[in-house]
This record gives structure tokens, C-alpha cells and sequence, in this order.
């Protein structure tokens, strides 16, 4: 298991832990059980938490997939800086979040899971890995681009003109021909 | 419960339906879903199902498919279960709370407390609360187990970490064996109840009267209930024992010694091994399972198997992407720059199982379509073409074959180009160049490669490949493609074979239906890993 990146599972777990602390708040508080207030806190967390772990980080290794319109999330999870990009940070704020779920029937199953996302991050955290955001590639990067640009080529690679592709099989002569470009490599 | 008439109770009484309901749901589903992954099984069925209908054959392809449509009910299921169980819960423990006579549940929950064993309410007394009361009996307490068991396999299968930390998806998809443990005893407590004396006492007549209900004089003696046994083990228990067998047989496959008899690095980072081992029998297009213990215990991969059922031993060719096809390299002394013989090597084979290539020589007329890497199974198919084109007392149903391999980069044509040159060559000397007709799609290329090939188009040998037949550049038109087959073909089932992405596949589909009109039918055949 050697180059596995915790975090991007850890992220998983949060997500999904969020999500059951939230349904569970629902039901608490819908249902009018008799530790409500506890569910509103597990409606509150459990927002929080999905909003927090929804935009996914930039993997290390490979190419990193983004969840569907996650770019704003992403904005907003960027400008806390330290707080966010650091997975210390993340596994104590998670596992500060989960305990007052843990009081009532309804949200201990969101306690529970957050709980173990919140272990996963630190097994992350202690592997060096931390959170970058992605953003989109910016075009300044890029090398500027030729001036050939301007002038798109008149045929599609490889083949040289119609005229020339003819065989002419009656004039063999004919049939040889001058590249027409000198054939360079392209550093 | 009785059916009342107050919307309250109403509820409170459908909660314990509403999560009965999907229990017996996911008696079904949890025994359905270890079904698709009895591999050899799978195989096993499949060919006996094949010599009475090929369809029915080729949906146990879709195995993975089905596991995870299963898997999704389990999840959604679970989840319905247990908010129905939090209302449960919450109303048991409200009907010992609110202790007054004159409310139906305090009365139904204060039966059975003399002997403790005719009780309706779980929650025997008002000194407790929901989470207590889960966590001390059978039924909460393997619920909570199985359910975070649930949890883990269901966030370390998504798409992302399946596809590239394989080892945790793996390795944390064992939970099942606790999540089916903790399945057939979450009934043992029998905390559902039952009614036994449903003689004496009918809940429809009986029902308003639950103040009087056992005294002198009434005919309605007090209801007595008892626990329901639990039934979910005999859903269960036959697929745990197939898939018991499963991994039995699948351990006693793997015994079998495996002999490397030669590797061979192929430029675009792709390995080849050449392995014999004792009793294996192979069909065109099959796969394998491959473990390599030095330098994973545990992790079985799938490989395309690229040599024909014909020679001597099978090949496979694996592209060198990850950590595992990394140290497999390193450990069959893939480093050193000769190739090797007798590699000593323990090297563990589960296989071959079946896929859709088989069903090729079924076909009058091919289309074989493979992009990339996804060549290999068809590599499998042009060899034992070959194989079977020479010996002459083979009767070959198919008359026709057109390949199409699309592939991004001009290294990767090495290893393949070689195969194809042996066949053009074999084709001509037969007087057979029809049978095979082959298209080569460069799909990408440098600009520095674009005016070699300019230069060098007049050459009677194709630059890249070295075969007659010239590559080909960008994508192919398959419009055109389609309708000049089933032109040249009219009245025959043409089978179209795709290894490739799921888009392309799509495409092709889309080709097989719009093409398929009176007399020539495409039919569309997709395997994947």
C-alpha cells in the first residue's frame, strides 16, 4: 500500500459522514424526538462538514477529478489557508464536531463515522499530506504560441497535397516530386 | 401493535413496518450479492448455459454491474431501515415513559412483566434511553457494526479510490465477512415480537377495550407475544457457502505451479510473460488472474491472455502503470536487460474465465475493434486465426475479418506490428490476403513524426508499422466503415467486437443499431476490465 494518499479516502468518509449526521439531525428534529436540540446541532454540523469536504483536493500523483461544480466550494475552503490545508487541523475539527452527536440515538451513526474520518485524516496528516485546491490551468503557463498560427496549415498532416498523393503510374519521373517544406525536427 | 384510530398511534405503529419492510428487502439483496462474484462459478454456468443460448450466456458478463446495482439497493435500503428504527426507538421509549393507564402503549408495554418473556416493548423499563437500550442488545449492537462495516466498503469503493488505491478498496471490501456475521445474528434476540394467543384475543374486537382487557368478565383476555425466530440466515446461508467454495477453489487453482518460461520488455513500457502450467486450457480472448507473492500477498489483477489456445504456453502483456505491475516488472528480473528463461519466480494463476471474445468464430463476418491496450484480446484471436488457417482440416465458420486498432503513439505498434507481419505474410502465401483486412488509426502524432511520414508516403511499406497496409491518421470515419460492410455483406450477422473506452463503445453501438436493416445485422459485443 505503498503510495496511497489517505486523504482522498478520508475525504470520502467525511463527505458520507456528513451527509448521515445531517439525515440523522433531520429525523430528530422532524420527528420531534425528545433530544432535539441535539439534532439541530447534528443539522448544523452536518452541513458544515459536507460544505468543508465537498470540493476534493489535488492529488499528488495523477490526475486529480473534480467533483461536479465544486469550483466556488473550492474558492471558499482556499481562503482559510492554513486552517483548511492542513490535515491536523482537519482531524481535531472533525473530532470535535462529531462528540456532541454522540448523545443521541439519532446522530450517534454520523458521530461514529466522522469519528473515523477524522483518524484517517490523521493517518494523513502524518504522512505529510496536505490539501491543494484545483483550479483551473491558467493560460499564461503556456508557451506563447507561433506565429504559424495565423496561417492554419492548408492540408492535414501527414499526406502531402491532392496533386502530389495522384500517382502517376504512366510517367514514373512524374511521379517522384520535391518536398515542398524541408523537413526539420520541431524542438 | 393493534391498529388504532389516533393518526399518532397510526404512525407510531406503521414506523415497525416501515423498517420490516426493508429488512425483508435486504434479506434478498444481501443474499443476491455474493452471487456475482463466485467467479468460477460464473464460469462454470456460463458454459453450460452456452450450448443452449449465447445471450443468456453473455449477460454473466455484466456480473460487476449487477454486484454494484445490488450493492446500491443495500446501501438505500439500510438506510430506510434505520430511520424507521429511530422513530421505532423513540415511541417505545415515549411508551414507557408517558406511565399512564389510559394510554394504549404504556398498557401494551406494561404486558409481560411478570414473567419478562410474554412482553410486546423491547424497552422493558423507563430507566434507560434509546442509545443505551442499542447498545445492549443483540439486535442494536450487530447493527451498529454492520452498518459502519457497510459505511467503510461503501467510501472505499467510489470510483476514485477503486481506480487508483486499489489496495484499500480491496483490503477494507473483507469487511463483508463481519457485515454477514453481524447479519445472521441481528434477528438471534428475537426482538421482534409476535403475537401467540391471537385466538383468544383479537386485536380487531379487542382494541378499544385495553382497559379491561384480562379482568373478570371480559372476553378479552390479555395478549401475549413472544420473539420471532430469526430468518435472515436462511437467506444467506446458501450463498455463503458458494462463495466458501469460491475462494476454496480459487486457493486450490492458485497451487498449481505456475513455470515462467520467458519475459520480454516490449517498448511502451509493456511486459510480456510466457508461462506454462500443468492442466491449463485456454479459449481465444480469456483472462486470467495473476497474484505475484513477492510482491503482494493478497492482490489478484486481471490480465488478457495474448497467445492462442494453439501453442505451447500463454502469454499476457502488461502495460507498467502502478505500484503492482512496478514490482512485478522488478520481480520476474524485468530490469536486467536480457530476456530471460526459466525464470524461478513464484507466480500464482487463477483462470482462464470467459468473456465475449469467444463468441468470434460464431460470427461469418468480424469487426474487431480495439483502442490502445485494449489490442490485447484481439491479439489472442489474429494468432489462433493463424493457427487455424494452417492447419487445413479446421473448418473456420468465420469468412471475414476487419480489425481496427486505434492507438495514440507509434511505440506502442512494435510489439503487435511484428504479429501482423507474420499474418500478412502467412495470408499472401495462401493466397488468403482477403481474409484479413486490418486498419491501423494513429489517433495522436508530433510534428516532427508528421514529416517523416510525409516524406515517406510514397514507400511501398508503411513507415511506422512496416506493413502493405498503410496507417491510417486521425479517427476512422465509422459511418463510412459500417455502410461499406453491410454493402459488401448483405444477409449476414456481422459481430462487432470493441475493447476500448466507454465512449467509444457508445459510438459503436449507435453504428450497430442505425446500420442494421434488412438482411445484415451488427451486433454489438463490449468487453471490459
Amino acid at each position: 500500500m505503498g503510495k496511497i494518499e489517505w486523504a482522498m479516502w478520508a475525504n470520502e468518509q467525511a463527505l458520507a459522514s456528513g451527509l448521515i449526521l445531517l439525515t440523522g439531525g433531520i429525523v430528530g428534529v422532524a420527528g420531534q424526538f425528545r433530544d432535539w436540540q441535539f439534532a439541530a446541532y447534528a443539522v448544523a454540523a452536518g452541513v458544515f462538514v459536507c460544505l468543508l469536504e465537498y470540493p476534493r483536493g489535488k492529488r499528488n500523483k495523477g490526475t486529480s477529478v473534480e467533483r461536479t461544480g465544486q469550483y466556488c466550494f473550492t474558492v471558499c475552503v482556499k481562503s482559510f489557508g492554513p486552517l483548511t490545508r492542513n490535515y491536523y487541523v482537519r482531524a481535531f475539527i472533525h473530532a470535535g464536531i462529531c462528540v456532541p452527536g454522540g448523545f443521541m440515538l439519532a446522530t450517534i451513526l454520523g458521530c461514529v463515522c466522522l469519528g473515523i474520518a477524522s483518524l484517517i485524516y490523521l493517518a494523513a496528516a502524518i504522512r505529510g499530506e496536505h490539501w491543494e485546491p484545483i483550479l483551473p490551468r491558467k493560460d499564461s503557463a503556456r508557451k506563447p504560441v507561433a506565429d504559424s498560427i495565423n496561417r492554419p496549415p492548408q492540408n492535414p498532416p501527414p499526406r502531402p497535397p491532392a496533386e502530389m498523393r495522384r500517382k502517376r503510374a504512366e510517367d514514373l519521373e512524374g511521379a517522384a516530386y520535391v518536398n515542398p517544406i524541408p523537413v526539420t525536427a520541431n524542438e | 401493535m393493534n391498529p388504532v384510530s389516533s393518526p399518532a398511534l397510526l404512525s407510531q405503529q406503521q414506523a415497525l413496518s416501515w423498517a420490516r419492510a426493508p429488512a425483508a428487502c435486504l434479506n434478498f439483496n444481501c443474499m443476491l450479492i455474493l452471487l456475482p462474484v463466485c467467479r468460477n462459478l460464473l464460469s462454470f454456468l456460463r458454459g453450460s448455459i452456452q450450448h443452449c443460448s449465447r445471450t443468456a450466456a453473455r449477460q454473466l458478463d455484466r456480473n460487476l454491474t449487477f454486484h454494484k446495482l445490488v450493492a446500491y439497493m443495500i446501501g438505500f435500503h439500510t438506510a430506510v431501515h434505520i430511520v424507521a428504527h429511530l422513530f421505532n426507538f423513540e415511541w417505545f421509549m415515549g411508551a414507557q415513559l408517558d406511565r399512564n393507564s389510559s394510554l394504549l402503549p404504556f398498557v401494551l408495554s406494561e404486558i409481560g412483566n411478570g414473567d419478562n418473556a410474554s412482553f410486546l416493548n423491547p424497552i422493558r423499563t423507563n430507566e434507560t434511553n434509546p442509545t443505551i437500550v442499542m447498545f445492549t442488545t443483540i439486535a442494536g449492537l450487530t447493527g451498529v457494526v454492520i452498518t459502519l462495516a457497510l459505511i467503510l466498503i461503501i467510501t472505499s469503493s467510489m470510483e476514485v479510490i477503486r481506480r487508483s488505491y486499489f489496495e484499500v478498496f480491496w483490503y477494507t471490501h473483507h469487511l463483508f465477512v463481519i457485515f454477514f456475521i453481524g447479519l445472521v445474528f441481528h434477528g438471534f434476540g428475537r426482538i421482534v415480537r409476535g403475537q401467540t394467543n391471537l385466538q383468544a384475543h383479537n386485536p380487531f374486537q379487542c382494541r378499544d377495550h385495553f382497559e379491561t382487557w384480562g379482568e373478570n368478565g371480559t372476553f378479552c383476555p390479555k395478549p401475549e407475544f413472544a420473539g420471532n425466530p430469526p430468518m435472515t440466515w436462511k437467506w444467506v446461508v446458501g450463498p455463503m457457502i458458494l462463495y466458501v467454495c469460491e475462494r476454496m477453489v480459487r486457493f486450490y487453482r492458485s497451487q498449481q505451479k505456475v513455470v515462467i518460461t520467458k519475459v520480454v520488455m516490449h517498448p511502451s513500457k509493456t511486459l510480456e510473460l510466457q508461462m506454462k502450467m500443468k492442466g491449463f486450457k485456454m479459449e481465444v480472448g480469456q483472462y486470467v488472474f495473476m497474484q505475484c507473492p513477492p510482491v503482494s500477498a493478497l492482490e489478484w489483477h486481471p490480465f488478457t491472455l495474448t497467445s492462442a489456445p494453439e501453442e505451447d504456453h500463454f502469454s499476457v502483456h502488461i502495460r507498467i502503470v502502478g505500484d503492482w505491475t512496478q514490482g512485478l516488472y522488478e520481480a520476474c528480473g524485468g530490469d536486467k536487460d536480457e530476456t530471460q528463461d526459466r525464470v524461478k519466480n513464484p507466480m500464482l494463476i487463477d483462470g482462464p474465465f470467459g468473456t465475449a471474445s469467444e463468441d468470434v468464430f460464431n460470427y461469418e463476418v468480424v469487426m474487431l475493434v480495439g483502442a490502445g491496450i485494449g489490442v490485447t484480446p484481439f491479439a489472442s484471436i489474429l494468432k489462433s486465426v493463424w493457427y487455424k488457417t494452417i492447419q487445413q482440416n479446421q473448418n473456420v465458420f468465420t469468412k471475414k475479418i476487419y480489425f481496427y486498432w486505434l492507438c495514440p503513439e507509434t511505440q506502442a505498434f512494435e510489439w503487435f506490428a511484428d504479429l501482423l507481419q507474420s499474418l500478412e505474410r502467412q495470408m499472401t502465401s495462401k493466397n488468403m490476403a482477403d481474409f484479413l483486412s486490418y486498419n491501423i488509426y494513429l489517433t495522436r502524432w508530433k510534428e516532427n513524426e508528421a514529416a517523416h511520414f510525409r516524406v515517406h508516403h510514397e514507400a511501398e511499406n508503411d513507415p511506422i508499422t512496416g506493413l502493405k497496409q498503410k496507417t491510417l491518421y486521425g479517427k476512422p470515419n465509422w459511418d463510412n466503415e459500417f455502410s461499406t460492410i453491410g454493402t459488401k455483406h448483405p444477409n449476414t450477422k456481422v459481430g462487432v467486437f470493441l475493447c476500448g473506452p466507454t465512449m467509444l463503445g457508445k459510438a459503436l453501438e449507435k453504428q450497430c443499431l442505425s446500420h442494421s436493416e434488412a438482411g445484415v445485422k451488427f451486433i454489438f459485443n463490449k468487453e471490459n476490465f
